[in-house]
């Protein structure tokens, strides 16, 4: 299989496409305090750090990374859930960063979320049809007397049984529930849906069917979807693109068939040789990168390059121009900036790993 | 032949309850060897982790009816009293779970708690608890456990808590360790490092292992043998290349679909199987499997498939002929992979 561009991923290279959703340099600190009396300001945690980054429409933008690693808040703050600390957000080319009461309420009709947890993302105490037709009543979009066959069509839509309007969550299993949260991101028929780890509560079997829903409901609806999870094979599986953050930045872009076979990036490289392969004969061939120890704390991030500490490659690299076993301190002083590789390719490394790094074998 | 460390026949564990009888484990028989990694793999509710915890005695009589045997080296566990169990677990069998959230006590310090399992079986004293306790968390990668170990759980990050779960459950040096979903709850980096870990302490410890997980893509590089279980019973057994490259099932098939795999090309629809897993108290007649599997015939609606031999080893419970299911993973399951 040669790296090429494939068509699917043709929106984000075609020219005078205006970006649905457009980062510029967003920050999400969050301030930490201390004392009882006199709140002191002492730091911040640095869960977002200067992330620029385009979503076209149409398309699937997969966002990889560790827990920690920023990608629920980046989420969080495209919806406006949070405010940014800076940087601006880009809604169809118009600046939603600070809108707030009435303008952001009508914004938030074009995007809706899904959440992790089918258990904790619904109100027990609500039945289906109330927690669907919540979207209906909170922003009129239709008559209140439309509202429950409106409710039963997306059910039906979504592989529900219309007849169970009246039942509560803890009659549905997990799989059902996450179908639930779908309708209830679908309702006011939204341009953007951000998707925090569908599925990663889920089991095998039932991963697949909402995966696949969520696919039919975009072609259907043409949707665009901003997911996030922490598995690449799921991620790379439903995306046009895929982001890889890491510590508040984004690492790496390219095409999820790019990065299977040439991630240039050394924690993508580590990201894909720990991803579960269901073939006992091409896991054992794929070369491991391990990873040690966990994330380091975004209160105090790394210096340079934000994996340094972690960075087999930038250790290598130091070794062999004779620098000793230490991170290269290149690495550890200067901070990469993202840049072109294999076309539709970016990624922010001193040294980028060579083609084939991984998967050594052909996929085909 | 050596003798086998666990051999369960024809366990069953029903639940009593308001509703009906669960069957959460329905007449499952297998056996371990010293030394095997044994991979249990199937859906939330096909009673993988039931007849585990059965094995452990964490499920006794008074909870459920449990028939059939678990010898452990030469032992029925189900009939053994109380306090003679309680010897074998810990000592004998260490058990990791799923949640390392839950699963370490909030209020003591990690090291006083890996210790306290240790006290529990050794007549030695607490400070050479406590160093054996800091030493097993050197061994499972901790670094600097003389100070992690005055820690308390919170201070752990998820992947360390597991670690420190894992030096409790083989601080004694047991002869078997049960993983229940042991990465379930974890990123893939550190799912990564968790297997090689459990890899790597099987060999230092020469124990068996039992990997319990619902994920068949996870459980593919680290086992010898794995059982696919549904609805409370063993539908395939088999070496692991048996389960991957010539599998017998159609619910094994299914789960092989289903995976997201991130070696297949990008425009690949998933097939995921339909439907939701039987309740435990109607399970269906016939092939529990049968009102979600694609390949369904009359004989599967009324007849209950035998886990049966397909060559010495393998064996799978399924009504279709063996030249039939040849095709049918050749021409439908194979080309996907």
């Amino acid at each position: 299989m040669s790296v090429t561009v494939s068509e699917r991923q043709a929106p984000s290279e075609r020219q005078g496409v205006q970006p649905l959703v457009k980062l510029v340099g967003v920050k999400k600190y969050f301030p930490i305090s201390r004392g009882i009396i006199f709140q002191k300001h002492v730091g911040d945690v640095h869960a977002v750090d200067g992330v620029d980054l385009e979503v076209y429409p149409g398309e699937t933008l997969g966002l990889v990374g560790e827990t920690g690693c920023g990608k629920s808040t980046l989420a969080r703050v495209t919806m406006r859930l949070f405010d940014a600390t800076g940087g601006s957000i880009f809604f169809e080319g118009r600046d939603i960063t600070k809108l707030r009461g009435k303008d952001l309420r009508l914004i938030r009709r074009d995007m809706q979320m899904i959440f992790q947890d089918p258990y904790a993302s619904l109100n027990p105490r609500k039945t289906v049809g109330t927690i669907i037709g919540a979207p209906y009543r909170l922003h009129k979009t239709i008559p209140r007397s439309k509202i429950k066959s409106e409710v039963q069509q997306l059910m039906e839509l979504v592989g529900l049984n219309p007849e169970h309007y009246n039942r509560y969550p803890h009659e549905f299993s997990g799989g059902q529930r996450q179908r639930i949260g779908v309708a209830r991101a679908l309702a006011l028929r939204p341009k953007l849906i951000v998707c925090d780890e569908p599925v990663s509560a889920l089991d095998v079997s039932i991963q697949a069917q909402i995966l696949n829903l969520l696919e039919d409901l975009q072609q259907e609806f043409n949707l665009t979807y901003l997911f996030i999870a922490h598995d690449l094979s799921v991620v790379k599986h439903v995306s046009d693109r895929v982001a890889v953050m890491y510590l508040g930045k984004i690492v790496e872009m390219a095409s999820g068939d790019t990065l299977y076979m040439n991630p240039k990036h050394p924690y993508s490289g580590a990201l894909l040789s720990a991803v579960p392969i269901a073939d006992p004969d091409l896991a054992a061939q794929r070369k491991r990168i391990i990873l040690e120890g966990d994330v380091p704390s975004p209160i105090d991030p790394p210096s340079g390059c934000r994996f340094h500490p972690r960075c087999p490659q930038s250790r290598a690299m130091s070794l062999a121009q004779g620098l000793g076993d230490q991170p290269h301190p290149r690495c550890t002083k200067e901070e990469p900036e993202l840049t072109p590789q294999h076309p539709g390719q970016v990624a922010a490394c001193h040294f980028p790993l060579p083609d084939r790094a991984v998967i050594a074998v052909d996929a085909g | 032949m050596p003798e086998p460390l666990l051999d369960v026949r024809d366990l069953r564990v029903h639940f009593p309850t308001d509703d009906g009888l669960v069957k959460a484990v329905d007449g499952v028989t297998f056996s371990i060897m010293p030394g095997e990694t044994l991979g249990v793999v199937g859906e939330s509710g096909s009673g993988k982790s039931v007849s585990f915890l059965t094995v452990m005695g964490l499920i006794t009589a008074r909870q459920a009816q449990i028939q059939g045997e678990v010898i452990f080296e030469g032992v029925d566990l189900v009939k053994l009293p109380k306090d003679e169990m309680r010897d074998v677990r810990g000592l004998k069998i260490g058990m990791v779970f799923q949640d390392p959230m839950t699963s370490l006590h909030p209020f003591y310090k990690v090291g006083d708690q890996i210790a306290e399992a240790i006290l529990a079986h050794r007549k030695i004293g607490k400070k050479e608890a406590m160093d054996q306790a800091i030493d097993m968390l050197a061994r499972v990668g901790i670094p600097r456990p003389d100070e992690r170990a005055r820690q308390y759980p919170h201070e752990f990050s998820g992947g360390m808590r597991q670690r420190a779960m894992i030096a409790m459950a083989v601080s004694l040096n047991p002869d078997l360790l049960i993983a229940d979903e042991p990465t379930t709850a974890l990123d893939v980096t550190v799912q990564a490092q968790i297997l090689d870990l459990i890899d790597r302490l099987k060999q230092e410890f020469n124990a068996a292992v039992v990997i319990i997980t619902h994920d068949l893509g996870v459980v593919a590089e680290h086992c010898d043998n794995i059982q696919v279980m549904y609805a409370g019973r063993a539908v395939e057994y088999g070496y692991a290349r048996d389960i991957y490259y010539d599998a017998d099932h159609p619910y094994t098939w299914g789960l092989l679909q289903s995976i997201a795999r991130v070696d297949a090309p990008r425009t690949e629809r998933l097939k995921p199987i339909k439907g939701l897993p039987p309740s435990l108290i109607f399970v269906p007649p016939g092939c529990p499997f049968h009102p979600r599997c694609p390949y369904v015939f009359d004989r599967c609606r009324t007849e209950v498939p035998q886990l049966l031999p397909v060559d010495g080893h393998h064996a799978s419970a399924c009504h279709l002929s063996l030249e039939d299911k040849e095709r049918i993973f050749k021409e439908e399951v194979m080309v996907h992979q």
